[in-house]
């Protein structure tokens, strides 16, 4: 039965969303959208068990010590933090006791952790999770410089979300971005070594389009080069393209053909 | 005397030269005015159609060009396309509006009171803070500012006074002006049928001369300023205006026409005759397999590679990472992902390999974790199953590369599986796991990344050999019936595409057009 129902939802509900495709219908599409906001709804409730998984993980690593368990503790306060920069925001232009509240919040999340994460006696542990529990509840009740805002998306313009989310993630995913440059590099170097007869033609292919934008070259063999690289990118190389695309457009429409009738169920840890 | 004279003299010139300009020119002689040009030749044959293979909410406007258009006095310049509207589409836009507004005072009111409050208290407390909350209009050191902190507080208190006692009657008057609003909305196809009474006529849109097509759309959703009814009378005109708007053909008229969804698309028959060619294929090819017809399908060394390398980790005591990419549950490629994650952790069940699987997406990991708990259990080891090998890391791009690279150079682990959606981290990953020395597969269907894989990994399934991966890695008769009806289904497509090109060749575009698909 564990099996079976899945199954068989699969079945309707695939069979369903490929006749869609075909019906423009705004009845079809209405069915559509209100199984994509099920997805959503999912993907909310997912989100809670994701967040639940990390911090498990990341407690498992300090109660082990693994690795650099230390960080743990950092990915867990920052989550803790982005989550009350992002329910809260100042009613002035005064932060008041706010600080304090977002630390003791922290201590209080550490101190769970601590008493997860210990092998022996976690009574201390406890009992300051409870005293930095009630600072933050009485400075969350007491302060009027700063409120929750539970309905609105307002806090998400505040300072501390915004000051976190703009100078903080966004620095650090452009840094791991601009790691990809010197990827490249290496990648290419092992790419272009012309051991055979193959690789010294993916060589000069590559040598000729990487030629094209460069500006010392441009003056003598611009048209030249420009008319070659351009040959080779419309024509052999799309050539390749579109087979590979024909190729994975017929794999999607099979493996979606074996899921809906069941023929493949490794999805569901059935292989 | 002289100097008299000179003034005298000077007065007079003046008064001439003034005179001489204030003559009237001569009536009579008057510039001949150009004769008012004659209206053009109106459009002919006006239609109004349902829009074809749309959900509705659209109707599609064509005609004859004027006989002015192009030739005749080729004085056209523009058609003005216009449509009926009756009173009660005012009414429904007065209502929509107050609605609208309603809300975004009651949504305005909900979050200034805190704050309003917060500046009285503080103001209250202590009037020095006037400045800092930028209500002040004086100088603190200024002899006007007490009165202006006494302002400040009686307009904040009227503010908040006025706030808390409108907003719960704004809000109140929500419900009935939106229950009023629907009504308004159902009479509509009543009021239209009533042509021409208690309405007019709108201008929709302008379209160039030498054009004879208009399409008047909208929203369907009801509460949209542009919403579009269907299954209601609706009345179109078209005038041929000339360079001067003042003069313009007499209006063609069409009507009434009514907008309503369409059931079958008729632009995707092709798509749809290829899916049953290729269900039926598939069907047959299952059923061979089933009786026990042998099979043949090509090697692929990047999957044959995964026993080796599960092996491979047994011998080194190291963990194999499995990253299911950035794909959502939802998209094949992810669910091809899965299908191998089963088989793989089936096998490393089998060998007792440790297993790492963090994931990009909860929904992926909830699936990932089913994925890998149940292979566990088929392969009869449930009790080795740790919930923790497969976890949520972010849903980030960049921070999640930063984890995973972390994992690689912490565990080092033997084998590193890619399958699935990737994107920009694909080279980053697959570096580190080349560089942590970790055996590497990888399968994508994303075509910019898989030259990447090609250059970073040992294996790399191109495209489609992802979703043929789990079939190959399973061995079963049926999933490889599945693989050939692949194969013969390709083959069909280059015969097809051999006849299109060279019928292409020699100008006889109606084989492609039997392919052609209109979105």
């Amino acid at each position: 039965m564990k099996q079976q129902i899945p199954r068989i939802l699969v079945f309707i509900f695939g069979i369903f969303l490929i006749f869609q495709f075909f019906v423009p219908h705004e009845s079809s599409e209405w069915v559509f959208e209100y199984l994509l906001d099920w997805n959503i709804i999912i993907g909310v409730f997912a989100l809670a068990v994701g967040i639940w998984s990390l911090f498990k993980v990341h407690v498992e690593k300090i109660r082990t010590h693994k690795v650099g368990w230390q960080y743990s503790y950092i990915t867990l306060g920052a989550l803790l933090s982005m989550l009350i920069f992002g329910f809260t925001s100042r009613n002035g232009d005064e932060w008041g006791w706010f600080f304090v509240f977002w630390l003791s919040a922290v201590m209080v999340l550490l101190m769970i952790i601590q008493a997860m994460a210990a092998k022996g006696n976690t009574l201390m542990s406890v009992i300051l999770a409870g005293a930095f529990a009630v600072i933050a509840v009485i400075i969350g009740a007491a302060d009027n410089a700063w409120a929750f805002h539970f309905q609105t998306a307002e806090p998400l313009q505040a300072t501390m979300f915004r000051r976190s989310f703009d100078f903080v993630l966004i620095s650090i995913h452009a840094t791991m971005f601009s790691l990809l440059a010197f990827f490249i590099a290496s990648a290419a170097y092992r790419a272009f070594r012309a051991r055979n007869v193959m690789a010294t033609l993916l060589l000069l292919s590559a040598l000729i389009v990487m030629s094209r934008f460069n500006p010392y070259l441009e003056p003598i063999f611009g048209e030249y080069l420009a008319r070659t690289s351009n040959w080779l990118m419309n024509v052999p190389n799309l050539a390749a393209q579109r087979a590979i695309v024909m190729g994975v457009g017929l794999g999607i429409v099979a493996t979606a053909l074996k899921v809906i009738l069941g023929i493949e169920r490794g999805y569901m840890g059935k292989g | 005397m002289r100097d008299v004279l000179k003034l005298v003299t000077v007065l007079v010139l003046c008064a001439w030269a003034t005179g001489a300009a204030q003559v009237e020119p001569p009536v009579g002689d008057s510039l001949p005015t150009a004769p008012a040009p004659p209206p053009p030749a109106p459009v002919t044959n006006l239609q109004a159609q349902d829009t074809e293979n749309d959900h509705g909410h659209s109707i599609t406007l064509t005609w004859d060009l004027s006989a002015d258009d192009g030739a005749g006095q080729r004085s056209v310049v523009m058609y003005e396309v216009f449509r009926w509207f009756p009173h009660q589409m005012d009414v429904v836009d007065s209502l929509r509006d107050a609605i609208s507004t309603a809300q975004e005072n009651v949504r305005a009111f909900r979050s200034d009171l805190p704050r309003a409050e917060h500046a009285l208290r503080e103001l209250k407390d202590d009037p020095g803070k006037l400045d800092r909350l930028r209500f002040s209009v004086a100088r603190p050191d200024d002899a006007a500012f007490v009165l202006t902190a006494e302002y400040a507080v009686r307009a904040l208190e009227d503010t908040i006074a006025a706030m808390t006692e409108q907003g719960p009657i704004i809000a109140s008057r929500i419900g009935p002006m939106k229950d009023q609003f629907y009504r308004a909305l159902d009479q509509l196809r009543e009021v239209h049928a009533r042509f021409p009474e208690n309405g007019g006529w709108r201008l929709l849109g302008q379209v160039g001369f030498g054009i004879n097509r208009y399409e008047n759309s909208g929203s369907k959703e009801k509460t949209a300023p542009d919403f579009y009814p269907d299954y209601t009378d609706l009345y179109y005109r078209v005038e041929a205006v000339t360079a001067d708007p003042s003069v313009r053909s007499e209006a063609a008229q069409a009507g009434p026409v009514q907008s309503k969804g369409q059931w079958f698309h008729t632009g995707k028959k092709p798509v749809l005759l290829f899916v049953l060619i290729f269900f039926v294929l598939t069907v047959v090819f299952v059923r061979l397999a089933k009786k026990g017809t042998d099979l043949y399908v090509r090697p692929l060394s990047g999957i044959e590679a995964v026993d080796d390398a599960i092996g491979r980790a047994t011998e080194m005591g190291r963990p194999i990472l499995y990253i299911l990419g950035l794909g959502t549950a939802d998209q094949v490629a992810t669910i091809a992902s899965f299908n191998v994650l089963s088989r793989v952790a089936k096998r490393v069940a089998e060998y007792q390999t440790p297993i790492i699987v963090p994931c990009y997406e909860p929904i992926v990991m909830a699936v990932a974790q089913e994925v890998v708990k149940s292979a566990y259990l088929d392969a009869g080891r449930p009790d080795d199953y740790k919930e923790e090998s497969v976890f949520y890391v972010t849903y980030y791009q960049f921070a999640y590369v930063a984890a995973v690279n972390g994992i690689m150079l912490r565990e080092k682990p033997a084998t590193n599986i890619y399958m699935g959606k990737f994107f920009a981290e694909s080279l980053l990953l697959a570096e580190t796991g080349s560089l942590a020395g970790s055996i590497q597969i990888a399968g994508t269907d994303e075509i910019a990344q898989i030259p990447f894989f090609i250059v970073a990994c040992d294996y790399t399934l191109i495209g489609e050999e992802l979703y043929a991966a789990s079939a190959y890695l399973g061995r079963e008769p049926i999933l490889l019936g599945s693989l050939k009806a692949q194969d013969w289904a390709k083959a069909g497509i280059i015969m097809i595409a051999l006849v299109g090109m060279i019928s292409m060749i020699f100008n006889w575009p109606a084989f492609a057009e039997l392919f052609q698909v209109v979105d």
